[in-house]
């Protein structure tokens, strides 16, 4: 099937079988390899790219559900100024090591700044539940997001 | 890993929706459950029909007491407050419970009461309030009641011809309290054991105990559940008679602790 979809801002047309999902789509027919896979089942949340302005699993999406649809992948958010916070946040904590599930983590971490400003370290660790990590053991993630939330309720106030 | 080969239809009625599915077609909502079994290959529909943009599909609407959900509202949208009123709390406070932001961003309310997963969150709640499943077939609509509605395991009162496009539930008074329990080692995981108890001024208490590997539990007059929780929880999950003692006390412990929360 033909489908077009808008990623990282440009208009993308692509024919595809229905059976493909966004993940293998991204990855093979517009070679943007940031998004990564593990499980394929909606558990690990590497794949998790911005759908529609939120984000979701992109294992889970097949081709069809992508038709209209307007996609961020974390090669999109270049010029995103809390994507930069969380950037510099994720370096000076060492919340990677191998990176495999940075892009998800990325993704989710600006979501959880961006819609609960108030997050404590109890919700943060509730929010990342879905993005799994095999290197870091997360205290460095959660560290990095938690400084980004009080760097910008310090700026708001 | 990977999906078989389907065909994908997108109907943009109500009609050609339920032509497809006369002709064979999986419905397929948020695919936050058909997705990994399509991609595991437990599914092989020859095709899908995608549901998301039927008129109608997502949103709430209140006429007078009732609240209509549509079946298309997604999880996340419901914690983020689309329900009013006492209600709307508590289903917020259920539906931030279900998996993952990412996943309730897309899952649909109407998507998991369909699929009838015992273990799923809206299967251990929605039964316990009062309303109806909207089922929409070629002779028109049907309301199912809740409490009525998940049959069995992935088994619900919708039949072949038919599609669920909303849940109809009567707004609640301020006063009514809600009490719930699910026993997950992570947040996100499928429950273990799943209770709730609502009581509400002028009606008895109902409550549900869920995610048995069974259809849910209802227990329509919950009275003696909520005038003494620890007695009536041991002896209601001791007449189930599940087969691993661990499970039996997720139960009797899931359903004393939604009992005591309502009180
Ligand atoms: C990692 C992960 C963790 C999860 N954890 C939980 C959890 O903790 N608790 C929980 O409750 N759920 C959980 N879920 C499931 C999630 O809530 C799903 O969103 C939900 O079960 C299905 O909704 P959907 O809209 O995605 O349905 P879909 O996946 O699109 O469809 C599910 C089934 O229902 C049928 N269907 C869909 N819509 C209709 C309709 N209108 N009429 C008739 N049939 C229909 C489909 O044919 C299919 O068989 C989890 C999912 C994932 C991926
Ligand atoms: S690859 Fe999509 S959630 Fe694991
Ligand atoms: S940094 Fe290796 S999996 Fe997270």
């Amino acid at each position: 099937m033909k489908i077009t979809l808008t990623v990282n801002g440009a208009a993308a047309t692509v024919q595809v079988e229905p059976r493909t999902h966004l993940a293998d789509l991204l990855r093979g027919e517009l070679l943007l390899t940031g998004t990564h896979l593990g499980c394929e089942h909606g558990v690990c949340g590497a794949c998790t790219v911005e759908v529609d302005g939120a984000p979701a699993r992109s294992c889970l999406m097949h081709a069809g559900a992508c038709d209209g649809a307007s996609v961020c992948t974390i090669e999109g958010f270049g010029e995103d100024a809390v994507m930069a916070a969380l950037r510099e946040g994720f370096s000076a904590e060492h919340a990677l090591q191998c990176g495999y599930c940075t892009p998800g983590m990325l993704v989710v971490a600006r979501d959880i700044v961006l819609r609960l400003p108030d997050a404590d370290e109890a919700r943060v660790r509730e929010e990342l539940a879905g993005n799994l990590c095999r290197c870091t053991g997360y205290r460095g993630i959660v560290r990095a997001i938690l400084g980004v939330l009080a760097a910008r309720r310090g700026a708001a106030t | 890993m990977k999906p078989a080969p389907f065909a994908y239809a997108r109907p943009d009625d109500w009609p050609a929706a339920l032509a497809l599915l006369a002709e064979g077609a999986r419905p397929v909502a948020g695919g936050q459950s058909l997705g990994p079994m399509l991609n595991l290959r437990l599914a092989l529909p020859e095709r899908v029909a995608d549901l998301r943009h039927l008129p109608g599909y997502a949103g709430v609407t209140v006429q007078g007491e009732t609240v209509r959900i549509g079946a298309g509202t997604t999880h996340a949208a419901i914690e983020d407050g689309a329900v009013p009123g006492r209600l709307g709390d508590i289903l917020a406070g259920v539906a931030r419970r279900i998996a993952y932001r990412p996943v309730r961003n897309r899952g649909t309310i109407g998507g998991s009461l369909a699929h009838a997963d015992p273990a799923a969150d809206w299967v251990a709640v929605l039964p316990a309030l009062p309303g109806h499943a909207v089922a929409l077939g070629p002779a028109g609509e049907r309301r199912i009641p809740l409490a009525a509605f998940v049959l069995g395991v992935f088994e619900t009162a919708l039949r072949g011809d038919e599609l669920l496009c909303a849940i109809e539930l009567t707004a609640l008074p301020a006063g009514t309290r809600f009490g719930h329990w699910k026993f997950c080692r992570k947040p996100g995981e499928f429950s273990k054991a799943t209770a709730c108890v609502l009581a509400r001024p002028g009606a008895p208490p109902t409550a549900v105990l869920a995610a048995l590997d069974a259809a849910p539990l209802v227990i329509a007059d919950a009275a003696a559940l909520l005038a003494e929780p620890a007695a009536e929880a041991a002896r209601i999950a001791a007449a189930l008679a599940l087969d691993d003692p661990w499970r039996a006390a997720l139960a009797r412990t899931a359903l004393r602790r939604a009992a005591e929360a309502a009180r």
